[in-house]
């Protein structure tokens, strides 16, 4: 059980911090076609700045705010957003995960194809956030027993 | 048993690097990927996909379906680290 740390300092810094680091997870995973990063990359940043929050303020502050249950369904989404782009694809005529033909007010088929990267980006960055965290509070709370939730 | 064991791995191994003999040198450009998939993709990139980053392009449009799978690999760790460290009430 990760207690909550009295500690004004490490609190602060904290309260601080993560904002910044959940700025930076969301640039990495956008930025991904114009630098290095991407949907993985992003995601575990954006899943740290999590665990950051529950080693700073214990695990009972941080269930308030995030659920086992709604990171399971982040899970879930973020692998239904991939591969429910690919199927559109299938449905517009194309094959699978070719993004050419989606249907998006773009003239350009390369333009499409990068936002079709955008878009599964996203989704494996939402997926990889959610099983990062939910596995951490999974094994921080095994001892206490914690409750579902 | 053991005996059997240790013979089993040490074969397996000694094909194992025996077979490595056979690929091609470490950084080869005459090996067939150098000549073929990889100038296709550097050439085409932007004009196909419009991503300055091409390890981007190559990860998630031409080899889109590594990824899903990757991805997927993560989801299912994942679900199974919840079923079995998840305690279920009684």
């Amino acid at each position: 059980m990760i207690i909550e740390y009295e500690n004004v300092i490490i609190k602060t810094v904290c309260r601080l911090l993560i904002p910044f680091i959940q700025l930076f997870s969301i640039y990495v995973i956008m930025h991904g076609h114009y630098s290095p990063g991407g949907g993985f990359q992003g995601g575990v940043i954006l899943g740290a700045s999590f665990i950051l929050l529950v080693i700073a303020y214990g695990l009972e502050e941080s269930r308030r705010r995030i659920s086992l249950k709604a990171l399971t369904i982040y899970a879930c989404l973020g692998l239904f957003l991939y591969s429910g782009i690919g199927a559109l694809c299938l449905l517009m005529g194309a094959n699978y995960l070719d993004y050419g033909r989606l249907p998006l007010p773009i003239s350009s088929i390369a333009t499409i194809r990068a936002m079709g990267i955008l878009g599964i980006e996203i989704g494996v960055g939402m997926a990889v956030m959610a099983i990062m965290i939910s596995i951490f509070l999974a094994i921080a709370s095994y001892e206490t027993g914690g409750e579902d939730g | 048993m053991k005996t059997f064991a240790l013979l089993a791995v040490l074969l397996t191994g000694g094909l194992l690097i025996y077979g490595v003999e056979d690929m091609p040198g470490w950084g080869d450009p005459n090996s067939p990927p150098s000549l073929h998939v990889s100038p296709r993709y550097i050439e085409k990139t932007m004009e196909e996909t419009d991503t300055p980053d091409m390890v981007t392009s190559v990860l998630a449009d031409y080899r889109g379906y590594d990824t899903l799978g990757e991805t997927t690999v993560i989801f299912t760790a994942g679900i199974a680290c919840l079923l079995l460290l998840r305690r279920n009430r009684q």
